[in-house]
C-alpha cells in the first residue's frame, strides 16, 4: 500500500477524488438512482462540505467512499480515488488496509457507532492493534493518550467505562478519537454535531479543526446546516436529488449563488429576515427518488423555470474561478 | 428594534402595553421535581413566565434545561409541585370535569416529529376532525365539520382534495401543516409548538414558519415556541425566555436579549450558534464554554451556571444570584436576568 504515494505533500494530487459516482438503490418498487454522477475532490488540509437536504444523496456518497453502503445499494459507476488509486476496484482486503490509516469516518450517532459491550479504551485502541500490531497494553496506552487529546477528563479511569456512561458530546469525542487514531489523509464527518446542543457542537467543531490542522487531514463535512458550512468549510458541493447542482469556494458560492436552489436555501435562513415578514421559502418539497424528472432536477420548485429546463438536464458548467453550476440560466441569476 | 415594535403592535389588542392588561398566561414560581430521595431530579425550579395575548414567546435552552417540562405544565399535563399557573385568570389545576374539558380546548400543541405524531391509519380529514370527537359542541353537525376541515386545510396551505389522503402520501412539511390544522381545530387561545420545524428540511422549514406567522396575524393566536435554533426563535418571537437547568436565567424582548444579552450563558449560547454571515455580527466575541451541562440530579450551589462561567467568582458559589433588571424604553416589558455579574449593555459582547 505504501509502494506508490503520488500524494506526498506538495504534489497536486488530491487526497480524495470522487469522479462521476453513481449509486443505485433497490427498493420494493424498483431500482432508483440515489447518487447520479457526483464528482468532487479535496486536498489535505482543506475542508469540503457536501451540503443538501435529507434524501439528496450526500450520506450515500460518503458511505460509498468508505465502502460501507447498505447491501440494498450498489455503486454502478464512477471512481473513488484515494492517493490516486481507485478504491472501488480494490479487493475487500486492500480496502481494509486503507480504513484507518488513510480514510476514516465519524458518524452522526455516536451511541450506535460505538460498541455498547466493550470498554471505550479497548475500542479506541483497536486500530493500533490491527494496523500496527501493538499489544493490548500498548494499544490501551495509545488510546488513553488519544482520549486526553480529544478532551476526555480522567482518561485512564474513563477508558474502562462503556459508551452509555458518557454524555453525547463525550461520545462524539470518543468517535473522533477513534477516527483520527492512525492520522488518516481523509476524514469524512457525516453530520458530526447534528444531535448535540449548540455549546457542545461548538466544542466539537473546534476539536475537529484543531485535529485537522495538527494532522494535515482533508475533511469532507456532510451537513444540511448552511451556517456550519459558512463557518467551517473551504469549498462546498451543493446536492439536490442525487446530483451536484453547484460547487465552488464557500464564500463565492454563498455571496453570489449561481443555482436557484442554492439561492433558495440561502434565502430560507431566517437570519437576515425582518420579523413579521414572510421568509422567502422555496415552494414544494424535493422529488421522490423514483420520480426525479428527466430535465432539470429542480424544475418543479424553480422560480425561473422555462421550457428548456423541462426538455434538457443542464450539465455542470463553469461559472467562475473554480466554480460550476448546473443551470441553463445561471448567468441570469448572476445579474439579479 | 423598530420593526419588532411594529409587529407587536399589530399582533394583538393588548400586546402594545402588556402591563396594563392581564396576560393570557402567567406562571409564578413553578417548581417540578421527579423521582424521590437522593434520585430527585429538579426539572423546574421557581419558573416565572408571562405571555401577553397574541404574543409569541420563544423558549430557548439546551437539552435538559426544562423547556419541555414547562411546556407540559402549560398544557396541564404535569402538575407543578409548587407555584401557580393562571390562564386568563383561572388556575387550570383547580378545574375538574366539564370545566377542565372546556379549558383544555383553549390550549393546544404542535409536536416536533410530524412522522410520529400522526396516526398513519387516519386520513387528513379524520386527523384534523379528531379533536371534535372529544369536544363535541365545538362543531356539532357533520356538514359543518366537513366545511370546517376544508377551511382549516386552506388556512395551513393545503388543498381541499388533500382531505382524503393519508399521512404517508404527504411530505414532512405537509404533515406538519396537518398537525397545525389539527391544533387549530378547537380554535385555541394558546398553541405550544415544541420544536415544530426542527425535523424539517431548511427549504420546507421556511414554509412552515410562514404558515405559523400568518396564522398569528389572521387569528391572533398566542404561541409558546420552543426551539434550539436561535435564528428561528429570533425570527418568530416577540419575547424570549432563556432556561438553564430548570431556571429562567434571562427574559426580555427578543431584540434586547439577542442584541444585548445580560446573562453570560445567553451570550455564550449566541456565540456558539454558527451564523451564515459572520460579518454581520463582527462585534461578537467568541466565547468558548468549557464542559457540559451539570446533571439535574446534582445542581451546583449558588448560581447553577457558575461551573461553566468565565466570570464566576466565590460569590457565585455561595449565593443565589439576584434578579437584575435593565431599564428599557417605556412600552417594553423588563429585560431581566439572574446573575451576580451581568454583562453591560456595551460589554465586549455587544
Amino acid at each position: 500500500m505504501t509502494t506508490t504515494s503520488p500524494s506526498a505533500p506538495g504534489t497536486d494530487t488530491p487526497a480524495l477524488a470522487v469522479e462521476g459516482l453513481c449509486v443505485d438503490l433497490t427498493t420494493p418498487s424498483g431500482t432508483v438512482r440515489a447518487v447520479d454522477g457526483v464528482s468532487f475532490s479535496v486536498r489535505r488540509g482543506r475542508t469540503l462540505a457536501l451540503l443538501g437536504e435529507s434524501g439528496c444523496g450526500k450520506s450515500m456518497t460518503a458511505l460509498s467512499v468508505v465502502g460501507l453502503l447498505d447491501p440494498a445499494a450498489s455503486v454502478t459507476g464512477g471512481a473513488v480515488r484515494v492517493r490516486g488509486d481507485d478504491t472501488l476496484r480494490m479487493s475487500p482486503a486492500q480496502r481494509r488496509k486503507l480504513a484507518g490509516p488513510v480514510l476514516s469516518i465519524v458518524f452522526q450517532d455516536a451511541l450506535t457507532a460505538l460498541n455498547p459491550v466493550q470498554p471505550v479504551g479497548r475500542q479506541i485502541g483497536e486500530p493500533f492493534r490491527i494496523h500496527r500490531g501493538l499489544s493490548r497494553r500498548q494499544a490501551l496506552e495509545e488510546a488513553i493518550e488519544l482520549m486526553t487529546r480529544v478532551g476526555i477528563p480522567e482518561p485512564r479511569q474513563r477508558a474502562r467505562s462503556y459508551p452509555h456512561q458518557f454524555s453525547g458530546g463525550m461520545r462524539q469525542r470518543l468517535l473522533i478519537a477513534m477516527a483520527v487514531a492512525l492520522a488518516p489523509d481523509v476524514l469524512i464527518a457525516d453530520e458530526p454535531t447534528t444531535a448535540l446542543d449548540v455549546t457542545v457542537q461548538a466544542q466539537i467543531m473546534r476539536l475537529l479543526r484543531d485535529l485537522q490542522d495538527e494532522r494535515d487531514m482533508a475533511v469532507v463535512l456532510i451537513t444540511h446546516d448552511l451556517a456550519v458550512v459558512a463557518q467551517r468549510a473551504d469549498d462546498v458541493v451543493v446536492m439536490y436529488a442525487g446530483t451536484v447542482v453547484e460547487n465552488g469556494p464557500v464564500h463565492d458560492v454563498f455571496d453570489a449563488p449561481r443555482h436557484p436552489y442554492t439561492r433558495g436555501l440561502l434565502d430560507s435562513v431566517p437570519e437576515d429576515s425582518v420579523r413579521g415578514r414572510p421568509l422567502p421559502a422555496v415552494p414544494g418539497s424535493p422529488p421522490e427518488l423514483s420520480a426525479v424528472p428527466s430535465g432539470c432536477v429542480f424544475q418543479a420548485r424553480c422560480p425561473m423555470v422555462r421550457e428548456r429546463c423541462v426538455q434538457e438536464r443542464p450539465s455542470l458548467r463553469t461559472t467562475g474561478d473554480g466554480r460550476t453550476a448546473a443551470c441553463h440560466f445561471s448567468e441570469e441569476l448572476a445579474r439579479v | 428594534m423598530s420593526e419588532s415594535r411594529a409587529t407587536t403592535a399589530t399582533s394583538g389588542p393588548y400586546a402594545d402595553d402588556p402591563r396594563e392588561s392581564p396576560p393570557l398566561l402567567e406562571v409564578r414560581g413553578v417548581t417540578k421535581t421527579f423521582g424521590s430521595g437522593r434520585r430527585r431530579l429538579t426539572a423546574l425550579d421557581g419558573v416565572d413566565v408571562r405571555i401577553g395575548r397574541g404574543q409569541t414567546l420563544g423558549l430557548v435552552g439546551e437539552s435538559g434545561c426544562g423547556k419541555s417540562t414547562l411546556a407540559r405544565v402549560l398544557l396541564g399535563l404535569e402538575r407543578p409541585d409548587a407555584g401557580t399557573v393562571r390562564f386568563d385568570g383561572t388556575d387550570p389545576f383547580a378545574l375538574r370535569g366539564k370545566d377542565l374539558l372546556a379549558w383544555r380546548r383553549r390550549v393546544q400543541m404542535v409536536f416536533q416529529d410530524p412522522f410520529a405524531s400522526l396516526n398513519a391509519r387516519m386520513s387528513a380529514a379524520e386527523l384534523i376532525g379528531e379533536p371534535w370527537r372529544t369536544h363535541r359542541d365545538v362543531v356539532p353537525d357533520a356538514k359543518a365539520r366537513e366545511k370546517r376541515v376544508r377551511e382549516l386545510l386552506s388556512l395551513v396551505g393545503l388543498r381541499e382534495s388533500d382531505a382524503h389522503r393519508y399521512p404517508n402520501e404527504f411530505s414532512g412539511g405537509q404533515r406538519q401543516r396537518i398537525g397545525i390544522a389539527r391544533a387549530l381545530a378547537l380554535d385555541p387561545d394558546l398553541i405550544v409548538c415544541d420544536e415544530p420545524v426542527s425535523a424539517l428540511d431548511l427549504s420546507v422549514q421556511a414554509q412552515v414558519l410562514n404558515v405559523l406567522s400568518e396564522l398569528r396575524t389572521r387569528l391572533g393566536v398566542t404561541y409558546v415556541f420552543i426551539s434550539h435554533d436561535l435564528s428561528v426563535v429570533r425570527h418568530i418571537s416577540d419575547r424570549v425566555t432563556v432556561m438553564y437547568l430548570g431556571k429562567v436565567i434571562e427574559q426580555g424582548d427578543t431584540e434586547d436579549v439577542f442584541e444585548r444579552p445580560q446573562h453570560p450563558y445567553t451570550a455564550a449560547l449566541m456565540s456558539a450558534a454558527p451564523v451564515l454571515k459572520p460579518s454581520r455580527d463582527a462585534r461578537r466575541r467568541e466565547i468558548h464554554l468549557q464542559g457540559e451541562i451539570p446533571s439535574p440530579f446534582d445542581i451546583p450551589t449558588g448560581c447553577r451556571f457558575r461551573t461553566r462561567c468565565w466570570r464566576a467568582e466565590d460569590l457565585c458559589a455561595s449565593q443565589t444570584p439576584p434578579v437584575v433588571t435593565r431599564g428599557t424604553s417605556d412600552t417594553a416589558e423588563p429585560h431581566t436576568a439572574l446573575c451576580h455579574f451581568p454583562l453591560e449593555a456595551e460589554s465586549a459582547w455587544a
